[in-house]
Parts: structure tokens; C-alpha cells; sequence
């Protein structure tokens, strides 16, 4: 089981990694999300693996549990990242409907083209 | 247990939701309630300070459970002085964004700055590692809204890119923390630094791995090279006091680095043995060069001032990278001066820019109101930032370069440290000369371009005015109340070296001594081992 948890990390994060790198809004959000489930399995882990164990210490007897702190963790972490994503996909919409262009990258001199000079200095003139 | 210590989480957290909901239709009311909000922060915070100028540490435990297994917040003298200084910053910062309007630009302004100011307080606060992450995403979502505030094409764009960037750090983060959890057990800053110390030096690889990923993470926040790039083109796309307030937000980074990595993974460690500082310090150097590099190469204003941040945070790690007190006392020294003075510049250039029209440095515009007013205090922020006597730049370097004596570091640091400074110095003069004294040469009537606006704006008010010179004026007294400073911060660098006192307030009686006996006996043990073999 160790090794199927392990390469499905490491197949998530590959595939996370690759989409982050395309540098379009599409992929780039898609493959946060990827990289954010990653992520939550790696934290499931870090508890150690343990099948059909409470979260719980049990009074007598059976001294198997599995560690719920990871799970509480794991727990806080798909909230936020949830929440980021939302926040993501609103901005990279906006970002979109501005500029036509859904492209991450800025060009290093872009901002200092006329049309664009409105979103850095002209602004405070609005 | 003082309840005043999460009042700095608890008070901007009730005023955000109500601002956002309750007031978002009355500007006036927003605006009273985010300033007594702020005023109320600052007041706290100079209370928390009073309070840690003792030296003693003082926890609070959420729910009151008991260390380890509980969250708990921790005031040392350390958190009271960032918070003190995060309060401050943002009360100028407020002012400035009412007084030029700028909160009227967009929606949501002052709940978004409450929020922020919460995770920031929360950061410095919390005495947990997974809670400084929760801290971290609640101040980065705040600062998403805000630097996006108001809009704009290449501004939402640079929005993007900033998101994207601190997402994937964010993921780093909680990879950092799983490793860090699977290798000792525990989250809790005083109880990691108990557990790093038993882990033997040849089991050592997961938390080399752990310090490492963290390290990476906080160096995206203090945008040290490699991970720099997303500084410049966020904070000059920025709105320009959210530039200001976000001065703050690089030192979180460094604020993280010097509490976990000297609490935690010091160089008291065996099994981490150095390697933080040995990472860092060359990152430092390459982040002081292209921060200078790119102020002589800036052809924006806000771009140049950015630029001058990634150096001053350069310089900052590379005092930090010693990880020794003296250097970290030179580190703390020198974060109080660059916050203020980068916020300075910010808000001075966001002044400069709204009656100049355009940043560009290339091409001279014709003069503006009050252009000589402006000259001068652009002259004194830009020696500020470059570290040219009197302001405390000049303090922060000089303590910096002292406290970077060791063979190894002296040649680089300091000719690094020097030869940056001069070509700041370069830089920041020629962008004055273009902005301030090429512009006198040009007729009132006579725009070199059409499309330039002219000097139309109504000369600044006193208001507006107020937060650059507060900004300045904290600057002067830095220098001018050096001595009970450096006092202060003496204490809290020793402090921050010597955990003991940190770990015996944090973990329950008995307990503390307890582990660090094990502690003792498993470094003992080991070593006898060792000897054995």
C-alpha cells in the first residue's frame, strides 16, 4: 500500500507540476488543484498508514489507531485550498476579461508600453 | 493567562466582517471604523511590547489545552516588536490610502486591510507551525484582494501571477509540514525544537529534507533569489499603499526564517548542523546584486523602489544567514529600517506619480506642484534606502557588515554589502535628477509628448503628506533612540539563540525539563555510540 500511496503522490505532483508550467490560466488552475490533492494524500501519510484503525484511542484492549491529528490537518488544508481556488479562478476570470489573454507570464517590458501604463503609475490620476 | 495576547488576531478579525457587511455602503463609516481599528491595534500592540520588554514569555493557550496538543500563541519579545511595528506601518499606510482617495478606488478596501493585518498579527503570534500556515493563507488571501484593488489590466495580471506563485508555495508549505510531522510528531515551535535536537545526526535526512522545503517557502515570502521574481512586478503593479503595507509582508519571510530556523533547526542542532546558513548566505548575495542591478536598470519609478526592497531584503538575510546573535540582533536592527523606509518611498512615489502621470524615468515631464518638497523627501527616503548617514539605513548596514566578521563571509558580504550600496546610491540618483531636477528645464506649456497630462493636480495636503514624513520621521528616530533600540533588540536576538526560556514557558511544567533532559541523555547516549563504533 506504501508504494501505491507513494507513486499516486508522486503522479499527482508530476502532473501538477507540468499543467503550473504550461503558464495558461486553464492548466495553471487545474493543476494546482492536482497538486493541492497531493498534497492532502502526502499529509494522510505523514500519520503512517494504517487500514481500518479508529482516529481514537480505544479504552481496552486493541492498541491500533491511526494518528487524527494528519486527518485534522488534512481537513484545514482542503478548506483553504478550496477557498484559494475560488479566489484563483475569480482572479485568473477577471485577469481574462480584462486583457483577452489568459497567459500567467508578464512579459518583462509589457507594463511599459503606453496602452498598459494605466496599471502602474497613470492609475493614481483615475 | 493574558487575554490581551490574541487581541491583535481577534480585534481585526470582528472589524473586517463588519466593514465588509454592516458599512460596505458608507465610506465615512468604513473609514472611522478601520482607523479606530488600527489606532486600537497600535495601542494594543505598544501595550504587548511594554509587557515582553520584560523578557518573560507569555503563552496563550487556545482552549486552554495544554501545549503540545493545543494551538497556542506566544508573546516574547519578538512577536510584541513586529506586531508593535506591523501596527504602526498600517496606520500610516491607512492614512495615506484616505487621504489620496485610494480606498475609494475599488470595493471592499479597508475589511480586506483589517484581514490582513489579522494574518500578519496572527503570523507573528502563533507558536505553532501548522497555525503560522493558516496565518500565512489568511494574510495572502487578504493581500490577493488588495493588490488587485481598483483593477487595471496589467495589474490584475501581475494579480494573477502573484497568486499563482504564493499557491504553489503554499502547497511547498504543507509538504514542508508533512515532512516535518512524520519526522518528529509534533507542530508545536517549542516542541519541535526539543524534537530536532534527539533525532541523531545519521537519521538526519527527513528533517534536513523539512528545514530545507521551509526554508524554500520562506524565502518566496522574503523573495530571496531564485524565488524572487514575482517581488517586482507585484509590488510596482500594486496599488501604492498596499506596496507600502506589503513592505511588511517580505519580512513575515524573515520573521519565519529567524524563529524556525534558530528556534528550531539552530545551530545548536546536530542533525541540521549549519546547512540552513550555508543555503541562504549565498542566496543572500545574489539577492542583494539583483536588487542593485535592477535599481540602476529600472526604468519605472515604482519598478526602482521594488528593485531597492529585493536588495534591502538581501541584505537582511545575509545578516540573518549568520544565524548567530550578534547578526541577528544586526538582522532586527536593520527590518525595522527597511520596512519604513521602503513604505516611505512607496508612499512618496504614489504622491509623485498621481501629479507627475507617468513613472517613466526615461523621459523627463515638465515640473510639477511642489516639486522641490517632493525632491527633498525623496532625497531623504533615497538615502534611507541606500544606508547613507544620518537615517538608520546607515545604522542597519554598519551593524550588518560588523556582525559579518567570520573568514568566510567578510570578503563576499562586504563587498557585496558595499558595492551594492554604491550602485543604489547610482541609481536613486539619477532617477531624483530625472525626476525632480530635468523636468525644472522644461517650459510649463511645452509637453515633450502629447499625450502626457500636465501638472494639473491640486498641490498635496497635509494629510497626504503626513505618512511619508511619519515614515521618515520613525526612520530619525531609530537613529535618534538607537540606544534603548539596540537594548531591545540586543535582548531579543540573545533570546532567540537561547530557546530555553521560550520552550519552559510553552510546554507545561515539568515537562520541559523532562524533555530536554531526554534530550540531553539521547545526545549523551549517542555520542557514546559513537564512541562505541
Amino acid at each position: 500500500m506504501e508504494a501505491l500511496v507513494a507513486s499516486a503522490v508522486a503522479i499527482l505532483t508530476a502532473g501538477g507540476v507540468y499543467l503550473i508550467l504550461r503558464l495558461r490560466a486553464f492548466p495553471v488552475i487545474v493543476g494546482l488543484a492536482l497538486l493541492s490533492y497531493a498534497v492532502n494524500v502526502f499529509l494522510f501519510a505523514t500519520g503512517r498508514l494504517a487500514v481500518n484503525a479508529p482516529p481514537i484511542l480505544q479504552k481496552y484492549g486493541d492498541p491500533a489507531y491511526t494518528d487524527p491529528l494528519p486527518q485534522a490537518l488534512v481537513l484545514t488544508a482542503i478548506v483553504i485550498s478550496f477557498g484559494m481556488t475560488a479566489v484563483l479562478v475569480m482572479i485568473a476570470l477577471g485577469a481574462y476579461l480584462e486583457t483577452g489573454d489568459d497567459s500567467i507570464n508578464m512579459q518583462g517590458d509589457e507594463a511599459q508600453d503606453r496602452g498598459s501604463d494605466k496599471g502602474d503609475d497613470a492609475e493614481g490620476r483615475e | 493567562m493574558n487575554h490581551w495576547i490574541i487581541a491583535p488576531v481577534v480585534l481585526p478579525a470582528l472589524l473586517a466582517p463588519m466593514i465588509a457587511f454592516v458599512m460596505r455602503h458608507d465610506m465615512v463609516l468604513a473609514r472611522a471604523a478601520s482607523m479606530a481599528g488600527a489606532l486600537a491595534l497600535a495601542v494594543i500592540a505598544a501595550g504587548l511590547v511594554w509587557i515582553a520588554a520584560d523578557g518573560s514569555v507569555h503563552v496563550y493557550r487556545l482552549g486552554d489545552w495544554p501545549a503540545p496538543f493545543g494551538i497556542v500563541l506566544v508573546l516574547d519579545r519578538l512577536s510584541a516588536m513586529l506586531v508593535l511595528v506591523t501596527a504602526v506601518l498600517a496606520l500610516i499606510v491607512l492614512v495615506h490610502a484616505m487621504a489620496t482617495g485610494w480606498d475609494a478606488r475599488g470595493r471592499h478596501f479597508h475589511a480586506l486591510f483589517q484581514f490582513q493585518l489579522m494574518g500578519i498579527c496572527g503570523a507573528f503570534l502563533t507558536g505553532d507551525a501548522f497555525n503560522l500556515f493558516v496565518f500565512f493563507e489568511i494574510l495572502l488571501i487578504a493581500s490577493y484582494g488588495l493588490m488587485i484593488h481598483s483593477g487595471g489590466r496589467v495589474r490584475l495580471r501581475a494579480g494573477l501571477q502573484y497568486v499563482v506563485m504564493n499557491l504553489a508555495g503554499s502547497t511547498l508549505f504543507l509538504f514542508a509540514l508533512g515532512t516535518l510531522y512524520a519526522t518528529t510528531g509534533t507542530l508545536n515551535i517549542a516542541d519541535l525544537a526539543v524534537k530536532v535536537q534527539q533525532i541523531p545526526p545519521d537519521d538526519a535526512g527527513l528533517i534536513r529534507v523539512a528545514a530545507m522545503l521551509l526554508m524554500i517557502v520562506f524565502a518566496i515570502k522574503a523573495a530571496l533569489f531564485p524565488v524572487q521574481f514575482w517581488l517586482p512586478a507585484t509590488y510596482s503593479n500594486a496599488p501604492a499603499p498596499v506596496a507600502a503595507l506589503f513592505a511588511i509582508m517580505t519580512k513575515v519571510g524573515a520573521y519565519a526564517i529567524l524563529r524556525i530556523h534558530s528556534t528550531i533547526f539552530g545551530p545548536g542542532s546536530d542533525a541540521i548542523a549549519g546547512l540552513p546558513g550555508d543555503w541562504l548566505f549565498p542566496a543572500a548575495l545574489v539577492t542583494v546584486a539583483i536588487g542593485a542591478l535592477g535599481v540602476l536598470g529600472a526604468t519605472r519609478l515604482m519598478m526602482l523602489i521594488s528593485f531597492s526592497v529585493v536588495g534591502s531584503m538581501g541584505t537582511l538575510m545575509l545578516a540573518v544567514a549568520a544565524f548567530t546573535p550578534e547578526a541577528a540582533f544586526a538582522a532586527l536592527y536593520y527590518l525595522l529600517h527597511s520596512t519604513f523606509a521602503a513604505a516611505a518611498l512607496y508612499l512618496l512615489a504614489d504622491l509623485v506619480l498621481a501629479r507627475r502621470g507617468t513613472g517613466d524615468l526615461r523621459r523627463a515631464v515638465p515640473v510639477t506642484s511642489q516639486n522641490g518638497l517632493f525632491a527633498a523627501l525623496f532625497f531623504a527616503g533615497a538615502i534611507g534606502m541606500a544606508g547613507m548617514p544620518p537615517l538608520s539605513g546607515f545604522f542597519g548596514k554598519l551593524l550588518v557588515l560588523d556582525a559579518l566578521r567570520a573568514p568566510g563571509q567578510m570578503a563576499w558580504a562586504w563587498s557585496f554589502i558595499l558595492g551594492t550600496s554604491l550602485m543604489v546610491i547610482v541609481g536613486f540618483g539619477r532617477a531624483g535628477s530625472q525626476l525632480f531636477w530635468k523636468s525644472t528645464a522644461i517650459p510649463a506649456d511645452e509637453t515633450p509628448d502629447s499625450g502626457t497630462p500636465g501638472p494639473s493636480d491640486p498641490p498635496a495636503t497635509a494629510l497626504a503628506l503626513a505618512p511619508v514624513f511619519a515614515a521618515l520621521g520613525v526612520l530619525a528616530c531609530l537613529v535618534a533612540f538607537a540606544r534603548p533600540v539596540a537594548i531591545y533588540l540586543e535582548q531579543t536576538a540573545a533570546e532567540l539563540f537561547d530557546a530555553s526560556a521560550y520552550i519552559a514557558a510553552v510546554l507545561p511544567e515539568g515537562e520541559a525539563e523532562a524533555a530536554l533532559e531526554r534530550a540531553r541523555a539521547g545526545a549523551d547516549g549517542s555520542a557514546a555510540e559513537e564512541g562505541g563504533q
